[in-house]
């Protein structure tokens, strides 16, 4: 039973960290109508540029709200210089863009500080909280923790603001919207900057679990689109409960059902991404899209 | 062109006269990549890419050859040594090893680093019958399928080995273990876990549980979790850095206090200190060395240790306390020693024998009382090492060295 709970609660911990990806993964979704291939290399690089400030002596608590607008001005950029150009071509054209860069970031990122792993600094300590039995990191909470935060806020913004209803509607009905006078290929941009900083938050957070190298993103990304997908890819509160489950998933599977093992869970992550797109392709949390025709 | 034939017949004269009909001299015997004062050897090593940090290997081995010609060279003739980046890539390895044999007619190719990478050259350069000496691999395949690679040869302790030994400390120092097991589920994980079982013998059944992960995971939090409750206490790291680093540091989380035994390829203490900082305990953790740690201060007055320090001093961009430089240095100092030897019969045949039959020498740079040592029936070199301990800074050496040469069949 103590070891049942505690594998509960170590994919909970994992849960949290492809739950905090996840979350960019559905806002960019909200923003433009596709998945950013390149998001998690977005995040790692926008970690290593917190790494920079940090290690130039920077103080923590500045490093990182620098950081995040950083990130914010980094993900508009990408959209106006490389999306932008592109915007009318056909999904596919886009999809393929996104892994491109994905490429680039990541060869960017070695180029610059290496390959060899880094420690990053957490605001968490690195002990355990024993929960009679049984043990969770303070980090790990912390990415939990943290990961709700950015939810609320993220809820807040596209629910409870004009700016969010300008660009959720700039998302859904670009024409519509642009008869009514909003300046949708910057309320694109805005959903890119804002998906860019959420990721710079994610990869803030779990760099001090993971370690920092330009590969960090790259074992829980396909966990995160999992999660995404699981939860439905329009909503932001799906994203967090997805990924959760997700990891709790995983975890349990490679823990009890044999022909797993260690060995095949990210086909556990794949399998769900495909089981969901075939039983409930909008997922927990998604509405169905309804279209006249 | 009327002009040039009388200096043609001149130099055929000259050759003529030269070589005295080639009565009465010595011949010397030479091969492709071997001139009156060269020698040409060719590496390929990941100098960008994922495991760039084993980069700087090659630079060190390149920074002793330039040591070695400074000071004349190996019988007179100069080491000509070109390195280039693989970027740990096999489908890299493959072209790059063909330019070195095919247009740099290298002699030999000498310490090309990664498993894979290495293996995926062998079979060329078997059948090219270009010596692949001392790769930089500890693959158990690359000793023991000598027979069947006559042109292959690695240099350090193989993981199986490394295995065996740690098999033998347990056996000795904790015979009442329980031992949990946590392994990278590919070659490299399977070749460890196979000289630790070989290793214990009748008494495998003290493994009590072996979890596997690979390298997509994300951590092993799920496998040590199970470890942990199959009540082993002693635990077995067969992993890469990465996740050996995440490893310990997930240990620590969950309050658990096992003897844990680290793998050679995870203990450089620049892990060590990533682990520490990460949150990892590290107390009762043991590993096996078997080259003098720079950092270790018993050797600051060694003779080895200065020669070293003045070698990697002619590399600008080597840290003389990374422990790969020394390695780059040792296995260096082991090439020499073989192309020394083979003196006057400077072919790529005598040089591979000697490498894989007859090697018998100190070096330096590894600690004192191992052998490097082959035999026709042993083509293993180096299977002696010393079990190390953390001692919270750096590597404590335990005991004497053990010795597992003539274990792997």
């Amino acid at each position: 039973m103590q070891e049942f709970l505690q594998q509960l609660v170590g994919g909970l911990a994992i849960g949290g960290i492809f739950a905090s990806l996840a979350l960019a993964l559905v806002l960019i979704y909200n923003a433009m109508g596709l998945v950013n291939f390149a998001q998690g290399e977005m995040a790692m690089l926008a970690t290593f540029v917190a790494y920079a400030l940090v290690s130039q002596g920077m103080s923590y608590w500045i490093a990182f709200p620098v950081t995040l607008v950083l990130a914010f001005a980094g993900g508009i950029g990408v959209q106006r210089l490389v999306i932008k150009p592109v915007e009318r071509a056909p999904i596919l054209t886009l999809v393929i863009i996104t892994l491109g860069l994905a490429t680039l970031v990541n060869g960017l990122a070695g180029f610059i500080w290496g390959y060899v792993p880094r420690s990053f600094p957490s605001p968490f300590s690195s002990e355990s909280v024993d929960l009679v039995g049984v043990f969770v990191s303070y980090r790990d909470l912390g990415v939990i923790a943290v990961s709700g935060i950015v939810l609320l806020a993220v809820y807040l913004l596209l629910q409870r603001t004009t700016v969010g209803l300008t660009l959720r509607a700039a998302a859904h009905h670009p024409e519509a919207s642009r008869l009514l006078g909003v300046h949708v290929s910057w309320m694109l941009a805005l959903g890119w900057g804002l998906a860019s900083a959420v990721g710079a938050v994610s990869g803030i957070m779990v760099a001090p679990i993971l370690l920092l190298e330009p590969n960090m993103m790259q074992s829980i990304i396909i966990y995160a689109f999992a999660a995404a997908v699981l939860g439905g890819i329009e909503s932001p509160p799906g994203a967090v409960v997805g990924g959760l489950i997700v990891g709790v998933t995983i975890n349990l599977a490679g823990a009890y059902l044999p022909f797993v093992g260690g060995d095949l869970q990210l086909a556990v992550g794949l399998a769900i991404i495909i089981g969901v797109l075939i039983l409930k392709p909008n997922g927990l949390f998604g509405r169905a899209a309804v279209r006249r025709v | 062109m009327g002009r040039k034939v009388p200096s043609l017949v001149a130099v055929a004269t000259f050759l003529l006269v030269a070589c005295g009909g080639g009565t009465g001299t010595p011949t010397t015997q030479t091969d492709v990549g071997i001139t009156a004062d060269s020698i040409s050897l060719g590496n390929t090593i990941a100098q960008s890419g994922a495991a760039a940090a084993y980069g700087t290997i090659g630079n060190a081995e390149l920074a002793y050859f330039n040591y070695i010609n400074g000071q004349g060279g190996v019988n007179g003739r100069k080491i000509n040594f070109k390195i280039l980046d693989d970027a740990y890539n096999p489908a890299q390895t493959v072209p790059l090893t063909k330019q070195l044999v095919e247009q740099d007619q290298v002699f030999a190719m000498f310490s090309g680093l990664g498993t894979q990478a290495q293996t995926s050259v062998r079979d060329y350069l078997n059948s090219k019958k270009v010596p692949q000496l001392f790769v930089a691999t500890g693959a158990t395949t690359f000793n023991k399928d000598h027979d069947t690679n006559q042109w292959t040869l690695g240099w350090q302790p193989p993981y199986q080995g490394e295995a065996r030994i740690y098999a033998a400390d347990v056996l000795k120092n904790h015979a009442g273990a329980k031992i949990g097991v946590l392994y990278q589920n590919d070659d490299y994980g399977l070749d460890y876990l196979k000289g630790l079982t070989d290793g214990l013998g009748s008494n495998a059944s003290m493994i009590v549980d072996k979890e596997s992960y690979d390298v997509t995971a994300a951590n092993t939090a799920a496998q040590l979790t199970k470890l942990q409750a199959s009540h082993a206490d002693t635990l077995f790291i067969f992993a890469t850095p990465g996740f050996t680093i995440k490893s310990l540091v997930t240990v620590t989380l969950l309050h658990w206090a096992p003897t844990i035994y680290l793998n050679s390829v995870s203990n450089p203490q620049v892990y060590m200190g990533l682990a520490k900082k990460a949150g990892a305990a590290l107390t009762n953790v043991t590993s096996v060395g078997y080259i003098k740690d720079p950092t270790d201060p018993q050797w600051a007055n060694d003779s080895g240790m200065q020669q070293y320090k003045t070698i990697i001093a002619g590399c600008s961009t080597c840290k003389p306390e990374d422990g790969f430089n020394i390695y780059g240095v040792a296995v260096a100092y082991t090439m020499v020693d073989v192309l020394k030897q083979a003196g006057t019969n400077m072919t790529r045949k005598n040089v591979t024998d000697i490498a894989a039959n007859k090697l018998n020498e100190t070096n330096p740079f590894l600690l004192p009382g191992i052998k490097v040592k082959t035999t026709s029936s042993d083509h293993f070199p180096i299977m002696q090492e010393q079990v190390i301990t953390w001692n919270g800074t750096g590597w404590t050496l335990q005991g004497s060295l053990i010795d597992e040469r003539g274990t792997i069949k």
